[in-house]
């Protein structure tokens, strides 16, 4: 009867346990999109002190990073899941990649100062930034490329080899498709840092945005949407309605952040179901 | 006619000798069990024979290997044309997170096929040699995954037999089976032999004795004896042997 009772009991707690994420979530929202959703007009896009540019650039620095990070990071993870020995020198790359995961954002920010706005002497740039942002999140993407490649069954493998396909044939139609679920949770994963980081960013790509709609020179200054957002709380320009504003942007950021994630999901599922068939398992 | 030679062949885990100076011949279009208790090293001798074995770090091979006169070990071998010549398949079902028809079209893709014509062609003939069509012919875009273990076996020999082997090794392929799915298999082993060099691992020496034309005794790593299965079973001619088909270990 005793453990009846500890069941139901643990049943309940986990229960209520997924149950206040779910509250948080939903209490969360509201408060952010209530607040800052009426603020979403054309003005506030395109008005003397529009967030176009901001909006822009986030995704800009986004892509940018991405571009920067990607081939290095999954080809590094790859290179670690299925071709790398086990020895002392492979063990170092991998305590490395961890040591530089655990560093603080703020951290990287200074080495890319140091590195790409005083010793390139670049100054504030979008390039700048995006290439911080990507040695950010290069630890991360190595990390989840390896663990979702090693999730792949060590059969699938045996079973391409043992038909006469090559390394290269058996990681690009049987072990990639396979752990791309998992890819493309790491990669949701590092854009929405790279759309929410803001330390890094201030460091780099500074605080300012081109008077050109759609600057896509990369040596121009960017500020993106989070770091307008600390920009405009915590030194309010006088004569703007900065909470307004900082509303507005809040909810933006939230907004892009879940369309960025479904446009990601959506296509992978899709892809998922023509590699399984029509009747997933 | 001999299609497979084995001289001499020594295999090392690192220091540790798990194959010990083997030598046996199997003739084409036949049937070979290998036999022996968990851990004798039939399995690793199945492995050295389309070189899967070398995938393991630190496994050193000495020895000769020939198929159709041709050393497998010698320097220039192509291990892709091996493989598309001698197949396996595999303790468990292993069918990959696809369709049926992908799993079977994934040999032929890998190895150039394109034309879609063909293809189908491949898949269809592959499955009704595997004894599957009937099954999976109104689910081949289905996902593999869906089908029962049995079924899955069978497709995994379709797969494999989309590659145009001439030498199927299989490893305990009906330890994981229910006795049904078990002898379907077995039966398609026995179709499968007018065409194919098949040499199986099998723990169950009733299967080793209904599939095969002859039989390959392991103990710790030696050969120790090899004959037809009638006589192997009836009057093995060594101590060893006789101990282990009456049940005394093993």
């Amino acid at each position: 009867m005793k453990a009846h009772q500890a069941d139901r009991f643990a049943t309940i707690m986990l229960w209520i346990g997924s149950l206040a994420i779910v509250a948080i979530l939903i209490a969360f929202l509201t408060l952010i999109l209530g607040r800052g959703l009426p603020h979403l007009t054309s003005e506030f896009f395109n008005g003397p002190d529009g967030v176009r540019g901001q909006l822009f650039n986030s995704f800009y620095i986004l892509f940018l990073s991405l571009v920067l990070s990607l081939p290095v990071g999954l080809g590094a993870g790859i290179y670690m899941a299925e071709y790398a020995p086990k020895n002392k020198f492979t063990d170092l790359i991998r305590l490395s990649t961890e040591s530089l995961a655990s560093v603080p954002s703020i951290v990287f920010g200074l080495f890319g100062m140091i590195v790409f706005v005083n010793m390139f002497g670049l100054g504030f740039t979008i390039l700048g930034g995006s290439a911080t942002l990507a040695l950010l999140n290069l630890p991360i993407l190595v990390r989840v490329t390896e663990e979702s490649l090693r999730a792949v069954p060590r059969s699938y493998r045996e079973a391409s080899l043992a038909l006469g396909a090559t390394m290269w044939q058996t990681l690009r139609k049987v072990i990639l498709p396979t752990a791309l679920p998992g890819l493309i949770t790491g990669i949701t994963l590092v854009a929405g840092r790279a759309l929410g980081e803001t330390a890094i960013l201030i460091f780099t790509a500074g605080m300012n945005v081109s008077r050109i709609p759609f600057d896509v020179n990369p040596l121009a200054a960017g500020e993106t949407l989070a770091v307008h957002l600390f920009a405009v709380k915590s030194n309010p320009l006088p004569g703007t309605n900065a909470d307004q504003i900082a509303d507005g942007t809040a909810a933006l950021l939230i907004i892009m952040v879940i369309v960025f994630n479904i446009c990601l999901t959506l296509p992978s599922r899709w892809l998922q179901r023509r590699q399984l068939g029509r009747n997933k398992v | 006619m001999d299609k497979i030679v084995v001289n001499k062949l020594d295999l090392f885990y690192g220091d540790q000798q798990a194959l010990n100076n083997i030598g046996i011949a199997m003739k084409e279009r036949s049937v070979t069990a290998l036999i022996g208790p968990s851990g004798c090293g039939k399995s690793t001798f199945l492995r050295t024979l389309n070189r899967m074995q070398d995938l393991i770090p630190s496994v050193k091979i000495m020895g000769q290997v020939k198929i159709d006169g041709q050393d497998i070990y010698a320097a220039g071998t192509d291990v892709v044309l091996l493989r598309k010549k001698v197949g396996m398949v595999f303790q468990n079902p292993n069918p990959f997170p696809k369709s049926v028809f992908e799993n079977v079209a994934y040999g032929p893709r890998i190895h150039g096929e394109t034309d879609k014509k063909k293809l189908s062609e491949i898949v269809e003939t592959s499955l009704k040699d595997a004894a599957l069509w009937n099954e999976v012919k109104d689910r081949l875009h289905e996902s593999a995954l869906g089908l029962s273990g049995g079924q899955q076996q069978r497709l995994c020999i379709a797969r494999l037999l989309a590659v145009g082997p001439e030498i199927l090794l299989m490893d305990e392929p009906t330890s994981a089976l229910d006795p049904i799915s078990t002898m379907k298999i077995e039966e398609l082993i026995s179709e499968l032999k007018d065409k194919y060099t098949i040499i199986i691992v099998t723990h169950n020496m009733h299967q080793a004795s209904r599939v095969s034309d002859r039989t390959a005794f392991f103990l710790s790593g030696d050969l120790i004896e090899e004959d037809v299965t009638s006589v192997l079973f009836t009057r093995p001619a060594k101590k060893k042997t006789e101990d282990y088909i009456s049940g005394r270990f093993g």
